[in-house]
């Protein structure tokens, strides 16, 4: 069973249909024990970053999340909610990452936020197993992860290069949405289901 | 590089997919998460759902059609058409669309865009402004809302430019002008906003063949997508066959 972690953020809908899709039992949930329990944990994340960590704070999440020790993937803001910094509402996130969130530079990045499809390149994780390099996944995002020792994955925005992916220990972010992702995102949820940590 | 993406635009009725010509005579043409499938198979990057339902009970219908439609396809997609509240945007989004659209609405009440914005995020907020020529403004186009019918009189590049500033993450130009004539996208209004906005800017309106998308997506103009109805929809313009060509004039395209 998934833990997908509840704590209102946007468009939970399809992530659960995505894994569903894959055959898999999705369960969303604010409760620390089912969190724990859980095979493995989904935090989800369309929304904004001091209102997202305001909620998280409330429904006592910080610690639980800190806690889990299987696999654990954050999707877009859920991935940068595992970062230390982030520059969206000067918020100080979960620090279970070392690195920080960032706003786009308007001078370099024409077009904010960056909606759409893009390639990734260069994974070195198991989650983009048999995926090819440079397939396309969709983003939608504004703030990114700069490359740092947890880069897992990189893609390029008006020739500025940033994290796709970070991962550390049994902890995956990934900035893209894999459930909007076509097949090739439907792939890595699949890896997901497979890592054992 | 992001690549220019083409966005299939489906017209829905009581929970069918409709089509007509001007608005007059609409036809039934299928069940639309039969279509958003087929369309995806094809390789659409993003699905636009407008319901132009007319009745007020429509809310829950059109849910439970949104909820089969993200249930069934792993593309974004974007749900517009008769949206008045935040709570109509809570539940469009909670029933699992990525973006609503929002037209007529976001005129008559601009804080419904700065609201949406704060609370569920620039990126699921696009901005819908359907525009004709007109001399009289200063970008040459005016605002025209309630489906063409009503000036709104606005400078179509002001109020882009405010909704922009309001915090909607991607506006959806559509030109009345070109809307049906199969003549190509607009090219001016187009380049205009795409040069003068930071958010994305969808082009609709007018694409009747591939060379009009191709018009769209070069450097001079540089629309981040093209939407279009009819000619996906009648298989006149094949997507795949599409992409392919657009990628032979360099234009970057997911294939």
């Amino acid at each position: 069973m998934t833990a997908l972690i509840d704590y209102n953020a946007g468009n939970v809908f399809s992530v659960m249909a995505a894994f569903r899709r894959l055959g898999e039992e999705i369960v969303l949930t604010d409760d620390a024990r089912t969190i724990l329990a859980a095979d493995r944990v989904v935090f989800p994340g369309v929304g904004y970053a001091s209102s997202a960590m305001q909620e998280i704070k409330k429904r006592g999440l910080e610690d639980i999340i800190r806690q889990v020790k299987k696999p654990f993937l954050g999707i877009c803001l859920g991935m940068q909610l595992l970062c230390s910094h982030s520059e969206e509402g000067h918020t100080e996130m979960l620090s279970i990452l070392p690195a920080d969130v960032r706003l786009f530079d308007k001078g370099v990045c024409k077009k904010i936020p960056q909606i759409g499809w893009n390639r990734v390149y260069g994974a070195s994780c198991p989650l983009f197993e048999g995926i090819e390099d440079g397939s396309w996944f969709f983003f939608d995002h504004s703030y990114y992860v700069p490359l740092a020792g947890c880069t897992a994955a990189k893609a390029e925005y008006y020739g500025f290069e940033y994290s796709a992916a970070i991962a550390n220990d049994n902890f995956f972010g990934v900035q893209f949405h894999p459930e909007k992702s076509g097949s090739a995102g439907e792939r890595l949820l699949a890896n997901f289901l497979k890592l054992e940590v | 590089m992001l690549a220019k993406r083409i966005i299939p635009c489906l017209d829905i009725k009581n929970g069918r997919t409709v089509k007509g010509i001007n608005f007059l005579s609409l036809k039934d043409a299928g069940d639309p998460v039969e279509n958003a499938v087929r369309y995806c198979a094809e390789g659409a990057d993003e699905l636009v759902f407008l319901d132009i339902t007319a009745t007020v009970e429509r809310r829950e219908p059109l849910g439970s059609l949104v909820r089969r439609i993200a249930e069934n396809i792993n593309i974004p997609f974007t749900v517009g058409g008769g949206i008045r509240t935040l709570d109509d945007v809570q539940a469009i989004l909670s029933s699992g669309a990525d973006k609503v659209s929002i037209n007529s609405q976001a005129v008559r009440n601009k804080a419904l865009i700065s609201q949406s914005a704060s609370r569920f995020g620039s990126q699921c907020m696009v901005v819908a402004v359907d525009v004709k020529r007109n001399p009289a403004f200063s970008s040459g186009y005016e605002v025209v809302i309630d489906g063409g019918r009503t000036p709104a009189g606005l400078d179509a590049l002001e109020w882009a430019l405010e909704a922009e500033s309001l915090g909607c993450g991607e506006i959806l130009l559509t030109s009345m002008d070109a809307d049906g004539t199969k003549k190509g996208f607009d090219r001016k209004i187009t380049a205009l906003m795409s040069r003068s906005l930071s958010v994305p800017v969808i082009a609709s309106g007018g694409a009747g063949c591939m060379q009009d998308f191709l018009d769209v997506f070069v450097p001079e103009v540089d629309a981040s997508a093209a939407l279009a109805a009819s000619v996906f929809h009648y298989h006149e313009i094949g997507i795949p066959e599409l992409k392919t060509y657009l990628q032979k004039h360099s234009i970057t395209v997911r294939l």
